[in-house]
């Protein structure tokens, strides 16, 4: 099982050959604080990689969720939209924020493995 | 190339070190190295404050003092304020403006009798605010910083049993009062100036000591079974709900008090008719402000004078709405902007304080905020969003 990270603080876990489930890191909640609202993408709709997908908000703060992969999103975590404090509590499970058909499976290559990103969140 | 947030530029409080071993976030706020919260978290720690009693380190406010005969006199010459009127032992919320009525500063002033005033003003506003202070009235009293002050606030509905522990008789005081007491339990004693008052909208205390006497003394409140520490935001957070303007956000230099909201700060004596009125910086416009929404009989609103104002907000949906977030009228008409805005932990709701256009400040009216591109509708209501629970005796 293949799960990249971006600098932006995602996750992105390849679950097949053109399928992915994108999140934020243990890290990002952390910085955030207590989760109270998200804003996910609109299932159907195409993103190229970089673009604003979705908003992640704690109280103190609101942090844009980028699309780490160029794509199209295929299904979105209602759990999360009901119950915010997921991504807290399981950041990299139940909390996932949505799933993405890859246009560009090779833009995963360019992504930090588990190692450079320890090392790049340690140093930001 | 400038660096401007470098922490190494920041300044600390006395507590910065028992910040660190209590696991703080440290941010930079007000030119300070300030705790934003602490491992607790934000929503435990307003929920905390709210039931129990939290410790907050406001050590980067500016406090000084104003001594001499002519002092009250003097500082009444800066704000639309009584400051000749405030009885030994009280305080009071005061507004310095500058000569447009725009508020360079909101601050409290306490009465400690034999001529003289204390102060407390924003951390990032202080040095500004001595200038200005020095500039208008240093020649007609003593201008006395006090850096070498720290401040503590102990908020909650358990501050006071919890204080009163350590000081007794401190729940003499009742809501804006207060004077210089000990505080201690026998190996640790300290002597500070104390006032019931806060930013939270509950009962409390705000505690001025000395700097060498302020981490003993946080060490001893935090001892007590009902203390937490509380960073700065859950202090946001809680003086939100408590309908509590955020210098910088919520006022500034662009707004006059009466398009605050703020005419309660402003006592009849300072008001046209009043003994004393007008004679403090931008008293032309302020009062025909204040005129155009109390002198007429038919009760209609001179809307040249006054065009908006500051109201509360609640959020239809749940969704966040922030500073900056342009309001709207339903027909998509920009009517005014969100100054403060945040899901309110104790309210449980998005709360947020904005200006409309006065046509629009009305509780119960119905408006829209343009959130990233999307619109949420909210209704005006009236402030508080929680209500507060001073102690008034």
């Amino acid at each position: 099982m293949t799960i990249k990270y971006t600098k932006d603080h995602e996750w992105v876990q390849l679950d097949g050959s053109d399928a992915a489930t994108v999140g934020i890191t243990v890290h990002a909640q952390d910085a955030l604080g207590d989760v109270v609202f998200v804003d996910l993408p609109e299932v159907g709709k195409t993103f190229a990689q970089g673009d604003v997908a979705g908003v992640v908000e704690s109280v103190k703060a609101a942090a844009d969720v980028f699309m780490p992969v160029s794509g199209e999103v295929t299904e979105v975590n209602e759990a999360l939209r009901a119950d915010p404090s997921l991504a807290n509590s399981a950041p990299q499970a139940e909390g996932w924020f949505f799933k993405v058909r890859l246009s560009e499976p090779a833009q995963l290559d360019a992504l930090l493995d588990a190692t450079a990103y320890d090392k790049f969140s340690a140093e930001s | 190339m400038a660096a401007p947030s470098d922490s190494n530029d920041l300044q600390r409080t006395p507590l910065h070190a028992l910040h660190l071993e209590l696991g703080a976030r440290m941010v930079p706020f007000a030119g300070y190295a300030m705790p934003v919260q602490y491992p607790a978290g934000l929503v435990a720690e307003h929920k905390h404050t709210r039931t129990a009693a939290g410790l907050f380190d406001i050590s980067h406010m500016g406090q000084l003092r104003l001594v001499g005969p002519d002092a009250a006199a003097a500082f009444e010459t800066l704000m639309p304020v009584d400051v000749i009127g405030l009885a030994p032992g009280k305080q009071r919320y005061g507004l310095l403006l500058d000569d447009h009525g725009g508020i360079l500063d909101d601050l409290m002033f306490f009465n400690e009798g034999h001529d003289s005033l204390f102060v407390i003003v924003n951390g990032a506003c202080k040095a500004a605010d001595l200038a200005h202070i020095q500039a208008r009235i240093g020649s007609r009293c003593e201008v006395q910083p006090l850096p070498d002050h720290a401040l503590l606030a102990l908020q909650g509905p358990q501050a006071a049993a919890t204080l009163a522990r350590l000081s007794p008789g401190i729940e003499r005081f009742v809501f804006m009062t207060g004077g210089a007491v000990q505080i201690g339990d026998g190996k640790t004693q300290v002597a500070a100036f104390v006032t019931r008052s806060g930013y939270t909208g509950e009962d409390g205390f705000e505690i001025s000591v000395r700097a060498e006497d302020a981490e003993p003394l946080a060490r001893l409140l935090l001892a007590q079974p009902e203390v937490k520490p509380i960073g700065l935001g859950a202090r946001n957070s809680l003086r939100l709900e408590a309908g509590l303007c955020l210098y910088g956000n919520d006022i500034d230099t662009t707004t006059t008090p009466v398009e605050a909201s703020l005419n309660w700060a402003m006592q009849k004596v300072r008001r046209t008719g009043g003994a004393r009125e007008g004679g403090f910086p931008g008293a032309a416009k302020v009062l025909a402000q204040l005129n155009a929404v109390t002198t007429d009989a038919a009760g209609h609103l001179d809307h040249h004078t006054l065009t908006r104002k500051r109201v509360g907000l609640v959020a239809l949906e749940r969704v966040p709405v922030r500073d900056g977030c342009v309001l709207q009228s339903f027909e998509g008409t920009d009517i005014g902007q969100v100054t403060s805005g945040l899901l309110a932990p104790t309210a449980d709701r998005p709360i947020a304080m904005g200006y409309v256009a006065l046509a629009y400040a009305e509780p119960g009216t119905r408006v829209q905020a343009v959130v990233r591109g999307k619109p949420v509708p909210m209704e005006v209501t009236t402030l508080p969003f929680v209500p507060h629970r001073y102690f008034r005796g």
